[in-house]
């Protein structure tokens, strides 16, 4: 499997204080990989610098060529998406035009078959489309997010705490789509405080603490690695209350 | 007080109100888009009514010159922003706008220029080279500060109100001018009487009034000019260029700003620096708005226009004061009626 995505010794840093230290990682083609940690760990950030909301110092690579010269706008043309952790919808603007404008670098023929997917895929919007985004419910709003990503046909979707703030109904309904996404030829980047559900659809994880990884592997290896366990599933069993 | 009066009164206010909500509305897509205040709105007047009245009389306006001028600073901020990695393609479309096209532009007026040339080729004249500035001035003056402050975007903002009034003394001299109508048709009215140059007045308002909200409701750039106002990082997210949004903004501006100045010309006599106070009513009008509202700007421009009619009846003297008064009160009542406000983050 060739790397989609090749991120090596990346140093982001919020003027003096540095918030991710020399981190490494790589996404293949049609893979699910996760980043798990605590708040604070550095893990939006790292997000967010991959896509060029930040400046970061280091090497990173899409899709075989280097980003540094990229802006924000390239990268999604190059096929990278990122659903940020605060969704950034058009609130004022329905359902249906937040999507369309998710297709915004792609043709509209194009844009016509991903609509329908993202329709079949998220049922909700379809009901919603002519509803506000800002009016929808938080579940709605990450469903909306992740089909305004998925409307410009991304090969790396990434995605930052989709389950932050919601349901655990909905939060296992948004994990099981992540999971759907793979039939879809869609790699994902999944960065999540929901280790034990984080885990369980991705292939390989990462594990970040202030700054650095201190841990990766196969998902399996992880979530059977006892500090792991002890760290960040261990209260998994009492309830669904994960955050 | 007599109806005839009334009315001619009301006429004229709503005259002078159309061409208020034009400004208005501009001011207001400007700031959604890209948080500037535009201040120099009024110069995109003065700029535009005063280079048609100079081709109308067979003269080369200088204002040409200020575009091939602007687009080669623009062209030589491209260059620099993209230094790190150069793309050929990238380069070409930036040479395309800044260099060819006000070059071309440029040898366009020198030649078409004279006392013979059609009013609809000077009119056309006249708004290219002014779209030019606007969208050049937005590339050389905003965008590269678009990230900062409201603030600190006004300021940049007055400064090139100041620069471009005072290049405007450079261009037209000290003199007023007066362009030719539009149309010499009249068209009576019971006591009043349409002139043409009122009907275009009318016409064109509520073209662009139309014309906006079919391109910012249907249009995929109008759909894609709103998401930057209402999310800039969501509309960069999605692959919107937050840079093409601010230069459509302006060029919308510039075009509104010099197409107010081409109706108004034949009308009053224009200074190289009366584009400001006709700027600052359209102001008041999109204040009233609160910068957001479009059609609240309209209603309120006509309501500004009307006032100004008014008071310039009863208490000439106080005319400006009192069209600037209405300010006042909207103020209190939006301070009073809206939360406090946070600082902006951005």
């Amino acid at each position: 499997m060739s790397a989609l995505l090749t991120v090596s010794d990346v140093h982001i840093s919020y003027g003096k204080v540095e918030a991710v230290r020399g981190v490494s990682l790589d996404v293949a083609d049609n893979e699910i990989v996760t980043i798990i940690g605590a708040n604070g760990a550095g893990k939006t950030t790292l997000l967010n610098a991959i896509m060029g909301v930040f400046p970061l110092k280091g090497r990173t690579s899409f899709a075989g060529t280097d980003m540094a010269p990229l802006d924000i706008e390239d990268r999604v043309a190059a096929g990278l998406s990122l659903v940020p952790e605060h969704r950034e919808l058009f609130g004022t603007m329905n359902v249906e035009d937040n999507l369309e404008l998710g297709a915004f670098r792609i043709s509209k023929a194009t844009a016509a078959a991903s609509l329908e997917r993202v329709y079949t895929l998220f049922p909700r919007l379809k009901e919603r489309r002519k509803q506000l985004a800002g009016t929808l419910s938080g579940g709605e709003q990450q469903m909306l997010a992740m089909g305004r990503a998925l409307m410009g046909a991304p090969k790396l979707l990434m995605l930052d705490e989709p389950s932050l703030g919601l349901a655990p109904i909905i939060v296992a309904d948004i994990f099981r789509i992540v999971g759907e996404l793979r039939a879809a030829g869609v790699s994902v980047l999944l960065v999540e405080q929901n280790a034990q559900a984080a885990l369980k659809i991705a292939d390989r994880a990462y594990v970040m603490e202030l700054g650095e990884f201190v841990l990766s592997g196969s998902a399996k290896e992880i979530a059977s690695n006892s500090r792991v366990a002890a760290s960040y599933l261990g209260f998994q069993h009492e309830g669904e209350s994960a955050i | 007080m007599n109806t005839t009066i009334l009315l001619f009164l009301l006429q004229d206010g709503i005259t002078n109100g159309a061409v208020y909500a034009l400004l208005g509305l501009a001011l207001v897509l400007v700031f959604a888009v890209t948080r500037v205040i535009l201040i120099p709105q009024g110069e995109f007047v003065t700029y535009g009514a005063l280079s048609y009245a100079m081709l109308a009389t067979g003269q080369v306006p200088g204002t040409v010159r200020l575009a091939v001028a602007m687009g080669f600073v623009a062209f030589a901020l491209d260059l620099y922003a993209a230094r790190k990695a150069l793309h050929l393609r990238k380069i070409a479309r930036s040479a395309a706008l800044n260099i060819v096209f006000p070059i071309a532009l440029f040898i366009a007026t020198t030649r078409l220029a004279g006392p013979t040339t059609p009013i609809a080729v000077n009119i056309a004249l006249a708004l290219l080279i002014v779209a030019a500035i606007g969208v050049f001035l937005y590339r050389i003056a905003f965008q590269p500060i678009a990230h900062t402050s409201v603030l600190v975007l006004l300021i940049a903002s007055v400064g090139c109100h100041l620069a471009l009034q005072g290049l405007g003394l450079v261009f037209f001299g000290a003199e007023g001018l007066r362009g030719p109508a539009l149309s010499k048709a009249s068209v009576p009215a019971g006591p009043l009487v349409f002139t043409g140059q009122s009907l275009a007045v009318y016409g064109l308002t509520i073209a662009f009034i139309v014309g906006l909200w079919l391109f910012f409701g249907f249009t995929k750039m109008g759909k894609a000019l709103r998401a930057t106002a209402v999310n800039r990082l969501g509309a960069r997210l999605v692959g919107i260029r937050t840079t093409l949004s601010g230069q459509i903004a302006f060029l919308l501006a510039s075009v509104i700003g010099a197409i107010s100045g081409i109706l108004i010309v034949p009308i009053t006599t224009l200074y190289y620096d009366t584009g400001f106070l006709i700027g600052l009513k359209g102001f008041i009008a999109a204040i009233i708005g609160g910068l957001v509202s479009y059609p609240l700007t309209a209603v309120a421009a006509i309501l500004v226009g009307t006032v100004e009619a008014f008071s310039s009846f009863y208490a000439s003297n106080f005319k400006e004061v009192i069209v600037f008064t209405l300010i006042l009160p909207v103020l209190v009542l939006r301070s009073l009626a809206a939360p406090a406000v946070e600082e902006e983050k951005d």
